[in-house]
């Protein structure tokens, strides 16, 4: 159990729409431990991001448990819930979700804001530290808006890994991106997960799952696969084959 | 949170939104400011009346021969008595509840001197009746007991009387021909402009109220006698008061009705008071209106927003921000947006009344009440409309906030 981080037990979700009831995820068991590297799969519609805001603590299920880091979630009030929102885990998102008009750095410290144990003076250091993870340091006064794709979502991961968290979650984090720079977040991630954080994201694309260790796979609400990756690439090596095609051209 | 980031925070979200911010500040400065100048007008213009109304002199109280008619009943024939200086001697030694009293010796005519004639109204008068009327003089002194006695032949000019004989310069001293007998100036009385009633009370001539009953023909009675109450809260029993006096010196028996009507100011100064007040009201409820559409303007911008700020409150919930991070977030912005709203709307109305007082005819006067009352009304809508969507959004899971179309 020490080294479970994840731990869901026939967890479902059922949203209502009106009359109808929609089962996204039905009955899902399954085990994360840390240091993990998962990639989530399936075809649209399957439940992927119902789960995944369940990991999360974003939304509450129907019906089922989950244990985030041995600790029962079902019975923790909306105070602690936000609390382990801000310190366990680092969410990243397909549409970013930065707040507009406000500095990479301002939106860095947002999680350090809502940390009750912080100290006013170390949390622009501690986004700046993370903001130089993602090797952004010298955009870090600038708006979304003069921001490209790719950089907005690596202020989003600076974003995530602010407050230190043991688990980062991303739900299609390079959904929005060209591929190159797709493999350049899957190369940051690599090496956040080098460092021991276990990551849990979801794509759509069978290339970008092959840098993760384990790919589950989903469909109609259903974990349908789980298995080890085999052969697994790593961004790295890919990013250096891409450099070497352009300059081939 | 600390307070000092919480603060932050809301300025910063202040800033962000300058165009949000500066329209809802607007509605409140329009409410605030509407409310205090309307209000302000409405005030400056009752004490514009009640100032007349004092300068004429609410202590006022006239004595006139004859029975009035308002009462219903008319005094039947024979009981007209024309005053004597006996009256006004009586009144003056026993009444003790009033102040002055004075004969008015009505008389008319030509006055010939400085720079030509003039046609006016000459009142004989006592040395009280300065004080009476409440009227001050510009220029010299007003008579003595002595000059009443002696039948001085002294006077004093209203102003308008002085401005046209005496043109360029002080007609104190100088002399005027009265119905061909010369008086002396030794006194010029302040301009008092229109009164209330409409008419000029700066067009006539005082002089010793005997001296016009001995040297100068015309109607040789005194047509009125003029009182002052020692206070206004004493008019009423002043007034009876002069009645006993009245009816003693008369010798009129039990039973007998009075040959004299006593009066005073306090109906002309009910109807005028009424007046000013529906012209409060009315301006009062004109702006209650403005400051209803303020409120509405600030509720309109607040929901436009909502979208947007629903997002935002998503994003700050998925980072672990609790649900009264977000209230007290929200709450101090809408406190510092409504309180520098207030606080412009008040310094406007402030600025719009001291240039309606310095610059127009119109007097406002501002109430501390109607700050008070204006301030908290706009404040109330302002955190009100800017609070209480976001308590709906807090409300809401991250993930449904983040979603809010
Ligand atoms: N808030 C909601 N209300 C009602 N139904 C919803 C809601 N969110 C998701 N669903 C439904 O639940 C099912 C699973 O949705 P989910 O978003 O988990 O799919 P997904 O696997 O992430 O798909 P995609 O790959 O397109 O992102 C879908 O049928 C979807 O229509
Ligand atoms: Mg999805």
């Amino acid at each position: 159990m020490d080294n479970v981080i994840i731990k869901t037990v026939e967890l479902s979700k059922t949203y209502k729409a009106g009359e109808i009831e929609i089962p996204a995820l039905k009955s899902a068991s399954i085990e994360i431990k840390k240091g993990e590297f998962i990639a989530i799969m399936g075809a649209s519609g399957s439940g992927k991001s119902t789960l995944m805001n369940l990991f999360g603590c974003l939304d509450t299920p129907t019906s089922g448990e989950y244990f985030l880091d041995g600790q029962n979630t079902s019975k923790l009030t909306k105070n602690e819930y936000a609390a382990v929102r801000n310190q366990k885990i680092g969410f990243v998102f397909q549409g970013f979700n930065l707040l507009p008009r406000t500095t990479a750095l301002e939106n860095v410290e947002l999680p350090l804001m809502y940390k009750r144990t912080n100290h006013l003076k170390d949390y622009s250091t501690k986004a700046k530290l993370a903001l130089d993870k993602v090797g952004l340091s010298d955009r870090m006064h600038h708006v979304p808006s003069q921001l490209s794709g790719g950089q907005q979502q690596r202020v989003a991961i600076a974003r995530a890994l602010a407050s230190e968290p043991s688990l980062i979650l991303a739900d299609e984090p390079t959904g929005n991106l060209d591929s190159k720079t797709s493999v350049e977040v899957f190369h940051l991630f690599q090496k956040l997960n080098d460092e021991g954080i276990t990551i849990v994201m979801v794509t759509h694309e069978r290339d970008f799952a092959m840098f993760a260790k384990r790919i589950i796979e989903m469909r109609d609400g259903k974990i349908i696969k789980d298995v080890a990756v085999k052969e697994r690439l790593y961004a790295a090596e890919e990013l250096k084959k891409i450099e070497a095609e352009t300059n081939a051209e | 949170m600390q307070p000092k980031i919480i603060f932050k925070v809301a300025v910063n979200s202040i800033m962000k939104s300058r165009m949000r911010s500066l329209l809802t500040a607007l509605g409140i400065i329009i409410g605030v400011a509407a409310v205090v100048v309307m209000v302000a007008i409405g005030d400056g213009a009752q004490l514009q009346v009640e100032n007349q109304i004092a300068s004429l002199g609410t202590n006022l109280i006239i004595i006139t021969p004859g029975t009035s008619t308002t009462g219903g009943i008319r005094g039947g024939a024979g009981t007209f008595n024309r005053f004597t200086m006996d009256d006004v001697e009586k009144i003056k030694s026993e009444a003790v509840l009033i102040s002055g009293v004075s004969p008015i010796v009505q008389s008319g005519g030509q006055i010939i001197g400085g720079v030509g004639n003039w046609f006016t109204q000459i009142q004989g008068v006592s040395p009280d009746y300065l004080e009476i009327r409440s009227w001050n003089l510009k220029s010299g002194e007003f008579f003595t007991e002595r000059d009443v006695m002696s039948r001085a032949k002294v006077c004093i000019l209203g102003s308008e009387v002085a401005d046209n004989l005496f043109p360029d310069e002080d007609p104190v001293g100088q002399q005027v021909r009265i119905r061909t007998i010369p008086f002396k100036i030794i006194g010029v009385l302040k301009s008092k402009g229109q009164t209330a009633v409409g008419t000029s009370s700066d067009d006539l001539i005082l002089a010793p109220s005997k001296t016009v009953l001995d040297r100068l023909s015309g109607r040789r009675f005194i047509s009125s006698i003029q009182v002052s109450a020692a206070s206004s809260d004493k008019n009423e029993a002043a007034q009876a008061e002069l009645k006993s006096i009245m009816r003693e010196s008369h010798k009129l028996e039990q039973g007998e009705s009075d040959d004299f009507t006593i009066r005073d100011q306090s109906d002309l100064a009910e109807t005028a008071t009424e007046t000013s007040r529906i012209l409060t009201i009315l301006l009062a409820s004109v702006a209650g209106v403005s400051l209803i559409v303020g409120g509405i303007g600030i509720m309109n911008i607040m929901l436009v927003s909502v979208t947007e700020r629903t997002r935002e409150i998503g994003i700050r919930l998925s980072v672990g921000a609790r649900a009264s991070d977000i209230l007290i977030q929200f709450l101090t912005e809408a406190i510092v947006l409504s309180l520098s709203g207030g606080t412009i709307g008040v310094a406007l109305s402030f600025l719009i009344t001291y240039i309606l007082n310095n610059y127009s005819d119109q007097s406002a006067y501002i109430k501390p009440e109607i700050i008070v009352i204006a301030f908290g009304f706009a404040g109330a809508i302002g955190i009100f409309f800017g609070f209480y969507p976001a308590k709906k959004a807090a409300a809401l899971n991250p993930i449904d906030a983040l979603r809010y179309e």
